[in-house]
């Protein structure tokens, strides 16, 4: 008899969500200029969940003079202990508060509430904490005697993980001293608003977070300001090259957290299992909005056609549906943009003669949705197995030799992640060494601490963030 | 043909050199066949330069990637030797250098001495960094859950540079070490009107064990040359130390941009006596981490 | 590989079973076992879980001071589990040493199954004439179900032929009565062990595969149990032989029991959702399951005074 799970709903009561968002510069929620705003939707079921201010010119030049005038004011000259002290709170508060962001960060997002729950908010906190410690440690960190702030960050993020990627971005800015400007993205724009409420309860001083929200223009005119130091973004390659041409010849820092095409390799004598487990987390996680997903599965061809059949097996098993549902293991796709993207991809590798395969599961009628799906017969000359798709898509190739799999893996101008899956100790360590990735998991996928350095190779971008190599994009240190 | 030691008081004819490119362990001339002629700080003829193109430059970028594998695959330990023998092997060639630099930078003895004996210092004092860079750079990392993880430096790749104009060999040094001790290979445009340093040092790294194609050397304008480096796909970074031209930085920047190459560019009054610190071995660098689980 | 179920097989054939399975990478199969405990099973469903487990209860005492009252008690419990509520199904059966076998069977009938623990439980330290002779002893006695235990030892030195040959033996003494192989995996301790144990089991015969005697720390783990369920799922695809699992000793709450089904439901499938593929070895779960179940029924918590001790 079949054991149905009955709707397991997280409660929205938790959030409240206002009909409007003004801009948030100087400490204050304040009307853009021109009093534009855009809706911000939930990709589940498509309802209008608040409206949001659309930032333009203006708007973030004031933000970047609120943004200085806290730098030099305040937040430069404050003691590295007070700052930590702060960072600190910020952490405490997204703990205290982290129902409430996960509830919102699915609802606007689409993802999973177990995601969000166990993941994406709990490693926000932990980002803070993290960076909280560093603030006053700095001279400690091997970048000279004293480095120095640079003064005001200008950052854009993207949707697939709006508050841990603000976490990602503010944490290490704030602990050394910058003051931010942050431009969510234009799809998941209320976490970061429920962020600057958590600011204000905080007390952090006004003008060291300031949170522009519009779309790509605003983020344009945000890495475009004379007003900025350092630019750091995190979205894709396409965008990366752009912003890397408007901040050329400037003196800004520049940090680019790219797309990839992240090689999940397995050798035969890998804990089976546990390669399963891998591959699913590995590039259906978040519905494979992920830069450093496992989006390219490289198998022994000994193990082909268990792989294969035992992965469509697991797959079937994945439950789509209701985000807040508690038992959701693929939520909705962020964006009919998005899916439409993924769909243009998909059908690429039908045409180019890849064979797809897609988890019978029954899409819900509103919303954006697309199933688990991977594709055999790819060859690295498919469309599928060279582009970032960024969805739920799987492209599984096959290789011979330890040396077929890492040529194969490092054939791509990108260079974000790599997965290698063997229980021969020296195998793994003859493979990371060869890995044009700047993480590679060997026997785990997708895993994410703030002590960890993540960051790319090529095309996937350069800087890191987290760890001790994340404090470097914000400090003035010994030379350029 | 009389006796050679008949003709001592002959004036004598001097042997003028062309200097060549250095180009995957050789001394080639430019494909395109031009030259270009060089003066000292009295405005003398100097020497004549080879004036690299841009398939030149093309073919130094084969060579330097050919160079990076095997280059990375080495020892630090390994590495190490090869930068502290060419230490050595420009010492036995002090007064070489020492004449060099005054010719082409107009400075007197002592102070060209100073420049040489900066220079060879540098020179070890990066030599020493090969095997000491993972410790210093890299790190065991204390993540929340049951993983070893760890850090690693690792080389950026190729990378192309414009060397310091001015200071043509305590720049050029200042350069090339940071850039190949990290285990990247390198080509480097040498300093357009000061180059003849650079092609002795290029001559000290053919005679050394620094394998073929590691340092690329070419002479020429790197106003015409980088360009097509700096936009080069199997380039991975660019180092503009040299381009003191804020427009020809830009968009040499810009042009990086297609490939997202690092890129560095020291304030073009850099002192190049000043202590170097990390940073520039740092600019090429990219940071790996692994993660592998802890479990029975 | 050779697969065919009891046959006499030589030591290297059966080295070559359990070398030639896949690792189990412990984080992983961890993290999975945590992952499918993050499942919220709630109002209908839940209660259709509870039946379902209580169902699935081998209602255990093993104790040095059991007395042919404590058993009789413990059967009365075992048959109606609730004596103020008749819906709540029988457990699937009683679990003692095998000297109370009789008084046990007596007082069950054929309403549920009578389990004996045999072959010198729990350490298993004694000869093989002794094991068997127990194990004669509780199937004359009436026992439906033998509960033996594997030779650790044997199995960490690397004789697997004596594993196996022990089980095959018992197994052939057991005629119509299920044979289930306690593995003891808390003395096996690596998940490795855990999966290579399951095939020597399962090859050598037996209905089902169980984690602990319940006298030793950990007992059933959730970890253990997935890598358990695993290998019955990847036993019936090489074989078509459906070998049932037992998680035995510290599963106390509801809610860990609903977790193990969830765990069941997710490796295996619901096919393994039968008393006759699953058991719980409890004897403290079974009040929580009943105290669970009369709030759903009433819609308010109940309380120790409201169930029954045994």
């Amino acid at each position: 008899m079949p054991f149905e799970y009955a709707p397991a709903p997280e409660s929205r009561s938790v959030v409240n969500i206002k009909p409007q968002y003004g801009l948030f510069i100087d400490g204050d929620f304040v009307e853009s200029s021109a009093g534009k705003f855009f809706p911000t939707i939930n990709p589940a079921s498509e309802e209008t969940l608040s409206e949001v201010s659309h930032g333009d010119q203006d708007d973030v030049a004031r933000a970047v003079a609120a943004a200085r005038k806290a730098y030099d004011d305040v937040w430069s000259r404050m003691p590295g202990f007070e700052r930590s002290k702060y960072v600190f709170r910020l952490a405490r508060l997204l703990q205290e508060r982290a129902r409430e962001f996960a509830v919102l960060e699915s609802l606007d997002n689409g993802k999973p509430i177990r995601e969000s729950r166990d993941v994406d908010v709990p490693l926000a906190a932990a980002h803070f904490f993290y960076y909280a410690g560093w603030a006053d440690k700095l001279e400690h960190a091997g970048f000279g005697p004293n480095p120095r702030p640079l003064g005001v960050a200008a950052q854009v993020i993207p949707w697939n993980f709006p508050l841990l990627m603000l976490a990602w971005k503010v944490a290490p800015a704030l602990a050394t001293g910058n003051t931010v400007v942050l431009k969510p993205a234009e799809t998941t724009p209320l976490t970061a608003l429920l962020f600057a409420e958590l600011c204000q309860q905080a007390d952090l001083p006004p003008g060291v977070v300031n949170i522009v929200t519009g779309d790509g223009s605003t983020g344009h005119h945000l890495v475009s300001s004379d007003g900025v130091d350092k630019v750091a973004f995190t979205g894709s390659t396409e965008v990366g090259r752009q912003i890397q041409r408007i901040v050329a010849g400037t003196d800004k820092r520049l940090t680019l957290e790219l797309g990839g095409k992240g090689a999940n390799i397995v050798f035969d004598d890998a804990p089976i299992d546990e390669v399963i487990e891998g591959i699913v987390n590995g590039i259906y996680f978040n519905q494979g909005h992920v830069c450093c997903a496992g989006s390219r599965l490289l198998l022994q061809e000994s193990i082909f056609d268990e792989v294969t059949t035992r992965l469509k097996e697991r797959l079937t098993r994945l439950r789509l549906g209701d985000p807040l549902d508690k038992n959701t293991d693929i939520g909705a796709i962020n964006s009919a943009e998005q899916l439409r993207r993924i769909e243009q991809i998909a059908v690429s590798g039908d045409d180019e003669g890849a064979e797809r395969w897609s988890s019978p599961c029954i899409l819900p009628d509103r919303g954006f949705w697309y199933p688990p799906t991977l594709f055999t017969g790819v060859t690295q000359a498919h469309r599928i197995a060279r582009e970032e798709i960024f969805g739920p898509v799987l492209s599984v190739l096959t290789f011979r030799t330890p040396d077929e799999a890492v040529e194969k893996a490092n054939n791509t101008p990108y260079g974000l992640s790599a997965g290698v899956w063997t229980e021969k100790g020296s195998r793994i360590l003859w493979m990371a060494n060869r890995l044009r990735a700047g993480v590679v998991w060997a026997n785990t996928f997708n895993k994410f601490d703030p002590a960890s350095p993540f960051g790319g190779f090529g095309e996937s971008g350069f800087g890191r963030e987290g760890g001790v190599q994340g404090l470097l994009p914000y400090l003035r240190s010994e030379e350029r | 043909m009389g006796s050679l030691r008949s003709d001592e008081n002959r004036k004598r004819l001097a042997v003028n050199k062309t200097h060549k490119l250095f180009i995957a362990g050789a001394f080639p001339r430019s494909e395109s066949g031009r030259s270009y002629e060089v003066f000292d700080s009295h405005h003398g003829f100097l020497a004549n330069m080879a004036k690299a193109s841009r398939k030149d430059a093309r073919d130094a970028a084969v060579a330097a990637r050919n160079a990076q594998r095997g280059w990375a695959n080495a020892t630090a330990y390994n590495r190490g030797q090869i930068l502290y023998r060419m230490a050595e092997l420009m010492e036995g060639r002090r007064s070489q250098f020492i004449s060099e630099i005054r010719q082409c930078e107009g400075l007197n003895n002592h102070d060209a001495e100073v420049v040489v004996s900066a220079s060879i210092d540098r020179l070890v004092w990066y030599a020493g960094w090969s095997d000491k860079l993972a410790q210093v750079i890299g790190n065991a990392n204390a993540v929340a859950g049951p993983y070893f993880n760890f850090s690693l430096p690792e080389p950026t790749g190729v990378v192309a540079t414009v060397a310091p104009e001015s200071s043509s060999l305590l720049g050029l040094i200042s350069v090339i070490a940071p850039t190949i001790v990290a285990s990247n290979t390198i080509i480097v445009i040498a300093s357009e009107t000061r180059p003849v340093p650079a092609i002795a040092l290029a001559e000290v790294i053919a005679t050394s064990d620094v394998p073929a194609g590691v340092v690329n050397v070419l002479t020429g304008s790197p106003a015409e040359i980088m360009p097509w480096l700096a936009s080069h796909a199997d380039v991975n970074g660019i180092d503009l130390s040299g381009v003191a031209d804020a427009q020809l930085a830009k968009e040499l920047e810009t042009e990086a941009a297609g490939t997202i190459k690092r890129i560095r560019r020291p304030s073009p009054d850099h002192d190049w006596f000043s202590d170097p610190g990390l940073g520039a071995i740092r600019s090429f660098l990219e940071i790996k981490t692994v993660w592998h689980p802890q479990g029975t | 590989m050779n697969l065919l179920i009891g046959d006499s097989y030589g030591a290297s054939h059966l080295r070559e079973v359990v070398r030639g399975l896949s690792g189990v990478d412990e984080v992983g199969a961890t993290q999975r076992a945590a992952m499918l405990g993050t499942r919220s099973i709630k109002t209908s469903s839940k209660a259709w879980a509870i039946d379902l487990a209580i169902s699935m209860v081998d209602l255990t005492t093993l104790e040095g001071m059991d007395t042919p009252h404590k058993v009789r008690a413990m059967c009365a419990k075992a048959m109606r589990p609730d004596p103020t509520d008749h819906t709540a199904p029988p457990v699937a059966a009683v679990c003692v040493y095998g000297d109370m076998v009789k008084v046990a069977r007596h007082e069950v009938g054929t309403a549920v199954h009578v389990a004996a623990v045999a072959t010198a439980f729990p350490s298993g330290r004694a000869s093989l004439d002794v094991k068997l002779l127990d194990t004669t002893n509780a199937v004359d006695a009436g026992a439906d179900e033998i509960d033996m235990v594997i030779d650790r030892g044997a199995y960490l030195a690397g004789d697997y032929k004596k594993v196996y040959d022990e089980i095959v033996a018992i197994k052939a003494k057991c005629g119509a009565a299920h044979l289930k192989v306690i593995l003891e995996t808390g003395e096996l301790r690596t998940l490795d062990n855990v999966r290579g144990a399951s095939w020597l089991a399962m090859l050598a015969g037996a209905d089902f595969i169980k984690t602990s005697t319940g006298k030793v720390t950990p007992a059933a783990t959730p970890p253990v149990t997935l890598v358990m369920l695993e290998a019955v799922r990847d036993f019936a695809s090489a074989t078509g032989k459906h070998v049932g699992v037992k998680a035995a000793g510290g599963i106390r709450s509801s809610k860990d029991a609903i977790k193990y089904l969830v765990l069941v439901n997710e490796t295996v499938g619901d096919n393994w959702l039968t008393p006759q593929l699953f058991r719980f070895g409890a004897s403290t779960l079974l009040n929580d399951l009943l105290m669970q179940r009369q709030r759903l029924g009433a819609g308010h918590y109940s309380g120790p005074d409201y169930v029954t001790i045994d």
